[in-house]
């Protein structure tokens, strides 16, 4: 009850913040509405709009990172994180109550854009659903991230590494822009061992029926997730019982 | 009955000692300051009562649990007021005073009648629905101690909680701490000697993490053969032996 009390208050200082709004849900779609329009305009295929939706769902998601990086941050540098400290809570209650919040907007994220999408010309099927299940770890890595970043620096730092490192990373390298391919060597390579271009080509996969190629793609996301989340668990926790939060 | 009993209570950052072999016992509905230039400990002292941080050596003991062995089951009983004013800044006062009410416990039902009593005692009412950061220090202040009597805590440390306020706001915040006396046990820190004086039933003063005398205002005036209470403190606090 505790956990969900928590996460309540960290939810409506995040969805309290019209920026955090337009940023988390407004931006993606004027990007897939922008690349779109790209694209009816140019002879050659830049940006199909069942290669992009997942892309652009991606690409959303490192809000996510910096939404609750900043909370954390703001928490951890005020006063405010030391009452809650006093209080009877409990590891989980801190990691759950600042995880829980984030997936609703996450799931609200994807079917924003998933929905602009479908007036954009992607198939209305069943595989949308699937997508949106396969996409949720990706989500899931997204929030680990801004939960290590919040933990470890403060507001001004958590602004630059996760709203414009990350953006930008999970951009760049996550084959949305362009094909990998096209740049191929080391930038591939890099690309390919991080998990941006791994959730997107399994939300593509997934919204594509290629069902035997969600996996390969879907494992690296659930294990940079799994490793990230601990990550983020272990300092959160080493802060909550050191002197200095 | 003993609200706080501190045994050997030490506080180390590497080689700095912030907090050095504190014995202290402090009754049950006791107001007691604790006094002390910048840097005496403090604050260390009130964050290793409030369990949020861990004493290199020795425990205290608050209402017969241990900080050390029972964390959680003194988090129930304590509530504090940090230094700076600590509110959740998008919640409104009424929802910052509810959030606190309900992790601390109580259902919803029982949450909702707590705010409403406490927006009532301490005159709340007219910034209910604000959000907490669009109000004034005093006003923000003030709520922050309201966040920390919501819990109804048996022991309430209050940090600086008149630091940065005018001379009217002083005296109002002053008012609400004196309607809580003998209510509950009530540990202050405080610049202000006159704030200690008015307020406190006994007074400890810190220089350099130690103890270094306690008693009422009267007594340590007594003891340092000083006219008034100032000319003790600062007998007491500067560079002079220790003396107990």
């Amino acid at each position: 009850m505790k956990t969900l009390v928590f996460a309540s208050r960290n939810g409506k200082e995040i969805l309290r913040d019209q920026l955090n709004l337009f940023f988390g849900i407004g931006f993606p779609v004027i990007l897939l509405l922008l690349l779109t329009v790209i694209q009816s305009n140019v002879p050659v295929i830049l940006f199909p709009i069942d290669k992009l939706a997942a892309g652009i769902v991606v690409f959303g998601f490192s809000f996510l990172s910096l939404f609750s990086g900043l909370l954390i941050a703001k928490d951890r540098t005020s006063s405010f994180m030391l009452r809650l400290f006093a209080a009877p809570l409990t590891s989980s209650d801190f990691i759950f109550g600042y995880t829980l919040p984030m997936l609703p907007i996450a799931i609200l994220q994807v079917v924003v854009c998933f929905t602009v999408a479908f007036f954009l010309g992607l198939d209305v099927s069943i595989n949308v659903v699937l997508a949106i299940i396969v996409l949720i770890p990706a989500a899931i890595l997204f929030i680990a991230i801004g939960l290590l970043g919040g933990s470890l620096f403060n507001e001004k730092q958590v602004g630059g590494v996760c709203g414009a490192l990350l953006t930008n990373l999970s951009a760049w390298l996550s084959g949305t822009w362009f094909d990998l391919d096209l740049v191929g060597g080391t930038f591939k390579r890099v690309a390919e061992a991080l998990p941006f271009v791994h959730a997107v080509n399994a939300g593509r996969a997934a919204l594509s029926g290629n069902y035997s190629s969600i996996f390969p793609d879907l494992w690296w996301v659930i294990g940079y997730a799994v490793v990230i989340m601990a990550m983020a668990i272990l300092v959160f926790m080493r802060k909550m019982n050191s002197d200095n939060t | 009955m003993i609200a706080i009993q501190t045994i050997d209570l030490t506080k180390k950052y590497k080689e700095k000692i912030a907090v050095n072999s504190l014995n202290l016992t402090i009754e049950q509905g006791e107001l007691f300051a604790l006094l002390g230039l910048n840097g005496a400990g403090k604050t260390t002292t009130i964050k290793m009562l409030s369990c949020l941080t861990k004493p290199t050596n020795g425990d205290a003991m608050i209402l017969g649990n241990s900080v050390i062995s029972n964390p959680m089951k003194v988090k129930e009983l304590i509530n504090v007021s940090p230094q700076e004013t600590a509110v959740a800044p998008s919640l409104t006062v009424r929802e910052n005073l509810e959030f606190i009410a309900r992790i601390y416990g109580n259902d919803k039902k029982r949450s909702k009648q707590k705010v409403e009593d406490i927006i009532s005692s301490l005159e709340l009412s007219s910034i209910a629905e604000e959000k907490a950061k669009v109000l004034s220090g005093g006003w923000q202040r003030r709520l922050s101690i309201a966040m920390a009597l919501i819990s109804e805590p048996q022991i309430l440390f209050l940090d600086e909680p008149t630091l940065g306020f005018d001379v009217i706001a002083r005296r109002e915040l002053w008012n609400v701490i004196k309607r809580l006396k003998s209510k509950i046990t009530i540990i202050l820190t405080t610049h202000y000697l006159e704030e200690a004086e008015s307020l406190s039933d006994r007074i400890g003063v810190m220089a350099k993490g130690e103890l270094r005398a306690i008693g009422t205002p009267n007594e340590l005036i007594t003891q340092t053969n000083a006219e008034k209470f100032e000319d003790a403190f600062i007998a007491l606090a500067g560079e002079g032996e220790i003396r107990i």
